[in-house]
Formats: structure tokens, C-alpha cells, sequence
């Protein structure tokens, strides 16, 4: 795991200590409100329907016990015992008060946190693959790039006052665990012929109003120029990226206006005058990080398999355990998503089990997923049997992993000033509901939106629901067939919406249909991308 | 002019800026202003007749001119180079990084608050308009044999 020095120490306690004066000349009237919210929206601090809410960066979603201990002890200070992990492998607390924000950062500081960027029109916190270091088809570690982007991005002088946010992912496997191309950049680390890394460059995909799946913009930049080339797709957009409409102020826009090519024509402009500049790290730095990325000691010819006798555990196994890149370990995914629970929400004492565990069986590491769920990266399977007692007493032995009940809700109406309807019980409904027949479903991603905001990932659903307001009520709409892995699609609408009890129905009528067509070995998706939309449109309305 | 935070020695510019359409139609004047929406690049030819260039913000939240700024600066610009209009102290610090070295605010700044932002930070995680090293190269000093 990365650790910070010195200067990374002392950049998060300057921005503390800048924080604790912004926040007092605020509360002294020296700052106006408008002119204050840029400043806290870049430390986390959102203002949502009861309080203020906290997004506290996890980057590229890796922490270690004492991180975790740290968050569940902010957890109880200063909110209400429990925390909310989010889609972008962040965590957000919902009940925080401004005054003491302050101090929170201070307690983030010193266990090497902070909350910087994670909201606001800049560069936000750089999400990855969770399984990044496990998994076996990854070409290379992809979380060394990313902590030299979060370095390079954290409080870059010139995006700050970006368009709108801008949100980086980096992966380095064929398989997407980070929904890579619904970022404003994807970054893909990859292997030229020579054998040298570089980093594919997928610009301008995103969610929210209006979804688009980013195009390739460069399928091999040397990794001696992915600082400047990212400045390079930056300044492009800082430049020409709409500022007229906040709705199309996103860079998926201006890449769709422009045209892909001459958008990256730009850039290779924009890249070949920076080269000059001389604003990237030396290689020798990417080595300094990449040594904190290091593998942690493996031991070598472990026993393989494990006793499954317990019908429960060896159905946990299967669901929630992947397999590792060195014989004899998996990585664990201990869900969030109880049958009936909020997606994504943690207790204190929840968060304080989950670090206990990953100290004593991963190697002393967690990862948030971008499915809101923790992955203990490296566990050894002699060791899962104890493991899975352990989280299944605590409430976390859920195994759903991917199926019918691994929802991924946004807060909506329950917190979100923004939201038309609310997502968290339509998501725990839908769960109750689906949960016997949720083995039989196998993989099948649902995601709720209480807004067009698609902070819940709708478009990217096999199943998604968009929550939105019908003359003053609550309405769902249906979409089917999106993916965020690496075969990206977006979901279509199906018809009208339904209300709360409604919507429940009308998932469980898709799945039925997809149970009555399915072939042998599809998932829902498959189904559906063979059937197409009719059949579920005619089961639905007909 | 009273109200000018200035960070350099030699004597401000006396006469008031032109638009960029302007000043390209006809270089006579040693100030020029560019708005938001102007391209920076344009005046990347004249910029040995300029002593002042202001850079207007009409909200602080519009962050082009922060990139107008650099672009200068990258293409060798050494006059002044005056951030305008809704400048805030807390867009004092990354201002002067991207090579702003006066300031101009619709409203004046509390002093004290805009030194203590300007002296904030003691080091930086990237180059830009300014000549501080960025903490990757503190990490890794050339040596120079
Ligand atoms: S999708 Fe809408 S309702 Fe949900 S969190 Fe985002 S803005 Fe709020």
C-alpha cells in the first residue's frame, strides 16, 4: 500500500489547517455562501436534504485496518454509527455539521486521508479495480498510475474551476471491474508488442442525462508521458468545454461535438507543445510508488480448495470469493447488501470487524468496490471457513455477490436535495422480493438512480430504475440490458413507469421472462441481448 | 489602480486595456484584455509589444482563464499578467501558479487573508507557471556531476 512521506503528510495538514480557516471565515460572514461552496464541495462537504454530507476519498478504493478503524471511529464521533460506501469507492457520511468538519479532516489526516477533490467541478478521486494486485489477467498493477495522477491532480493550479466534475478511472486488465469507459477519462494500462507499458486513453464516457460510452482517443500512451497527456485532454476541456448549460457542460459533450478525432487532435496539439514543458514526474518516482505496490509476502505452495461440508459457507465460496493470482488464495467480497439492508451502508462496529479481519487474513488490506461492497483482496482459502463465520455472525455473510440482491442504489430522496424519488426502499423491496429466487437468477445487476443524475449507474443495469417525479409523485422507470464491464452497453427504456409497489413487480416480471427464454449458460443480460426488448415490453404491458 | 495586488518592480502600464479583436486589428496599445471566451493563443504573436496583459473573471467559478494564463506564460510572456474581476483570495494561491502576478479584484481583499493564502503552501505536487519545484523533483534531485 502506498504510504505517504513528509511532503504527502504535509500536504493533507495544509489543507486541514487551509479548511479550518475557510470554514472560520464562513462562519465569520467574511465569505459568502456562493462564494464558499466551490471550497468545501473540493473537501467533500455537500450540503443534502438534512445536513451536511461528508465523501471522504478512499483512492483507487485501497485502505488498511487502521484506515478503516479510523472511519468507523468518524463514524461514531461525529455521525450517527454507520458510513455509506459509494460507486466511486469513496465513503460518505450523512449527518455531519459544518463546524466540525474541520476536525474530521484533522482525524483523516493522520491516518493518511483526506477528502480532497471529492466533490466539486475538478479532478476527482481516481477510482481502479478492486481486484488490482489479485487479479490474475491484469497486465500489471494499476494503482501505481493512479496514486501518480492523484499526486498530479490533488490541487493542480489550473482545474480547479473545471466545466463540471471529472472523474478518471484506471484498470489494466481486459475485464472491467471499474466501468472504465463511463469515465469522463479511462485510462487502460496495456503491453505494446515491445513489450512496454502504456496507457490506452478512453475519453468522454459518462453517465447522468445524457449516457455515452467513451471512445479511444489514444491506444498507447508511453508511460513516460501520462502526466502530460492527461494535462493535455485537461486543458482542452478547461478551454473549449461548454460552460453556457451545466447539463452539457460535461467532457462527453464537448468529445460528441467536436467528434472524436478532432477532439484528439486537439489534445495531440495541446500534448506535443506541454512535452516541451517538462511537467512530468520522472520514471524514477513511478518506481518510488510502484514499490509500495508491491506483492505482500505470498507463501508458496498452499494447500488448494476448501472443505465444503457447510452447505451455507460453500455457497458463499462460490458467490463471493474469486479466484487469486497465486494458487491457493481468492479474493473475498464481503457484501454490503444484506437481504432487506441499505446498500452499501456500514455500522462502526461492522467497519471495525472488517478491518480485524483483513489484518489477520489479506495481508492487512481492503478495496471498496465500485458495487459498494469491501473485497479483502488476499485470502488465504485454508483461512476462508474462519473468515465467513466470522462476517456471517457480524450480519456480513451475505452471499449474493453480483446476483439478484447485490443492488447499487444512490441515496436519493431518503438524503439528496437532488432526488425525485427515493431509491434505498425500492432497492430493499426489490431484494426481499428476489432474494429465493436469487441463486436461480444467477448474475443479474440492478441499479437505481433517484434522479437523472445516474448516481446509482442505471444506464449501466441489466436492470436499472430511474426514479422520477410524475406530477409530484413518486415514479420508476424500467430500463433493461446495460453494462458497465467490458462489453459497455446502455440500458433502454422499456415504457411508462410504475410506482413503488409497481416497479417491484415489473422487475420480477423481467425476470421471469428471462427464466422462461433463457438457453443454457445465459445470464440475464445474454437473454436479453438475444430476445431483445419485445418479449419483456409484452410480459410487461401486454 | 489603488486597488492592484502587484508582484512586480517595474512601472504598471498607464493607459487602459484593449479587447483582444482590437488589439489584433490594430496593435497601438500595451495592454490588452482577454475575456473568457478569447482564445489566448491568438496574441501568442504580438506578445513582445505587450507590457500588460488582464485576464478578466466575470465569475470566479469560470476557470478558463487559468488555462489563458499558462498558455501565456508557456509561450514566453514576461509582462504583466493581471488577474481581473470576481478574483477571490481563495483563488489567490493557484492564480499565481498558473503565472498571474497582479490582481485586480471587483472588491477588495482583506490583506492579512489574502497574504496568509499566498503563503500557505510550502511545496507542490506539480510544475506549472511558477518557479517551484514540485515535490516529485525534491524527491528526486538531478544531480549534476
Ligand atoms: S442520482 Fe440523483 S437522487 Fe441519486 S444521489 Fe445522484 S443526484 Fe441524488
Amino acid at each position: 500500500m502506498y504510504r505517504y512521506d513528509t511532503y504527502d503528510q504535509q500536504m493533507v495538514d495544509t489543507r486541514v489547517a487551509e479548511f479550518r480557516d475557510q470554514v472560520a471565515r464562513r462562519l465569520a460572514g467574511k465569505i459568502t455562501e456562493d462564494q464558499f461552496k466551490p471550497l468545501r464541495l473540493m473537501n467533500g462537504l455537500y450540503l443534502q436534504l438534512h445536513a451536511y454530507m461528508l465523501r471522504v476519498a478512499i483512492p483507487y478504493g485501497t485502505l488498511d485496518s487502521r484506515q478503516m478503524h479510523a472511519l468507523a471511529d468518524i463514524a461514531d464521533k461525529y455521525d450517527r454509527g454507520y458510513g455509506h460506501f459509494t460507486t466511486r469507492q469513496n465513503i460518505q457520511y450523512n449527518w455531519i455539521k459544518l463546524a466540525e468538519a474541520p476536525d474530521i479532516l484533522a482525524d483523516l489526516a493522520a491516518v493518511e486521508m483526506h477528502a480532497i477533490q471529492t466533490s466539486g467541478n475538478c479532478i476527482r478521486n481516481i477510482s481502479s479495480d478492486h481486484f488490482a494486485g489479485a487479479a490474475a489477467d491484469e497486465v500489471v498493477d494499476p494503482r501505481p498510475y493512479a496514486e501518480l495522477l492523484r499526486q498530479w491532480s490533488s490541487f493542480h493550479p489550473e482545474f480547479t474551476a473545471l466545466p463540471r466534475k471529472f472523474k478518471i478511472a484506471v484498470i489494466a486488465s481486459e475485464t472491467d471491474r471499474a466501468a472504465m469507459k463511463l469515465h469522463d477519462i479511462g485510462i487502460r494500462m496495456v503491453r505494446n508488442d515491445a513489450g512496454e507499458i502504456g496507457a490506452q486513453f478512453w475519453v468522454g464516457g459518462g453517465m447522468g442525462r445524457t449516457p455515452m460510452i467513451a471512445p479511444c482517443i489514444n491506444e498507447f500512451v508511453p508511460v513516460d508521458s501520462l502526466v502530460t497527456y492527461c494535462e493535455a485532454a485537461l486543458r482542452v476541456y478547461n478551454r473549449h468545454g461548454r460552460r453556457d448549460n451545466k447539463y452539457k457542460a460535461r467532457i462527453k459533450i464537448l468529445v460528441h461535438e467536436l467528434g472524436a478525432d478532432e477532439y484528439r487532435r486537439q489534445v495531440e496539439e495541446e500534448f506535443a507543445h506541454l512535452q516541451a514543458q517538462g511537467i512530468e514526474p520522472p520514471l524514477a518516482e513511478l518506481e518510488r510508488i510502484s514499490a509500495f505496490f508491491a506483492d505482500p509476502p505470498f507463501e508458496k505452495d498452499l494447500p488448494r480448495g476448501v472443505d465444503r461440508s457447510d452447505p451455507d459457507f460453500a455457497l458463499w465460496v462460490d458467490t463471493n470469493t474469486v479466484p487469486h493470482k497465486v494458487p491457493g488464495y481468492v479474493a473475498a467480497v464481503i457484501s454490503l447488501k444484506p437481504v432487506g439492508g441499505i446498500p452499501g451502508d456500514a455500522t462502526s462496529d461492522q467497519m471495525r470487524l472488517m478491518a480485524d479481519l483483513a489484518r489477520a487474513y489479506s495481508f492487512d488490506e481492503m478495496r471498496v468496490t465500485h458495487t459498494q461492497n469491501i473485497a479483502l483482496p488476499h485470502v488465504r482459502q485454508a483461512d476462508l471457513y474462519t473468515l465467513w463465520k466470522k462476517l456471517d455472525e457480524a450480519g456480513l455473510g451475505t452471499a449474493n455477490l453480483d446476483q439478484a440482491g447485490d443492488i447499487i442504489a444512490c441515496p436519493g430522496l431518503d438524503y439528496c436535495s437532488l432526488a425525485n424519488a427515493r431509491s434505498i426502499p425500492v432497492a430493499q423491496k426489490l431484494s426481499e422480493r428476489l432474494a429465493p429466487n436469487a441463486a436461480e437468477l444467477g448474475e443479474l445487476k440492478i441499479k437505481i438512480s433517484g434522479c437523472i443524475n445516474a448516481c446509482g449507474h442505471h444506464h449501466a443495469g441489466h436492470i436499472g430504475i430511474l426514479g422520477v417525479d410524475r406530477k409530484g409523485t413518486e415514479n420508476y422507470q424500467l430500463l433493461l440490458g446495460g453494462s458497465e464491464a467490458e462489453d459497455t452497453s446502455l440500458a433502454k427504456i422499456v415504457g411508462p413507469g410504475f410506482d413503488e409497489a409497481g416497479i417491484v413487480d415489473a422487475v420480477e416480471t423481467a425476470t421471469g421472462v428471462y427464466l422462461a427464454q433463457r438457453t443454457k449458460g445465459e445470464r440475464f443480460l445474454d437473454t436479453y441481448r438475444r430476445i431483445g426488448i419485445e418479449p419483456f415490453k409484452e410480459a410487461l404491458y401486454g | 489602480m489603488a486597488d492592484v495586488l502587484r508582484f512586480r518592480d517595474d512601472d504598471p502600464v498607464d493607459h487602459p486595456a484593449v479587447t483582444v479583436d482590437s488589439y489584433i486589428q490594430q496593435a497601438n496599445s500595451a495592454a490588452v484584455r482577454v475575456e473568457p471566451g478569447d482564445d489566448a493563443r491568438a496574441l501568442i504573436p504580438y506578445l513582445d509589444g505587450l507590457r500588460l496583459i488582464e485576464v478578466n473573471f466575470p465569475a470566479f467559478t469560470d476557470g478558463r482563464g487559468y488555462s489563458a494564463a499558462r498558455v501565456l506564460r508557456e509561450a514566453g510572456y514576461q509582462g504583466e499578467l493581471r488577474a481581473v474581476g470576481d478574483v477571490l483570495v481563495d483563488q489567490l494561491f493557484a492564480l499565481r501558479r498558473c503565472g498571474f502576478d497582479a490582481f485586480e479584484p471587483d472588491r477588495p481583499l482583506d490583506p492579512a487573508d489574502a497574504q496568509a493564502a499566498l503563503a500557505r503552501w510550502d511545496h507542490v505536487y506539480q510544475p506549472a507557471a511558477d518557479d517551484r519545484a514540485p515535490i516529485w523533483a525534491l524527491r528526486h534531485p538531478v544531480t549534476h556531476g
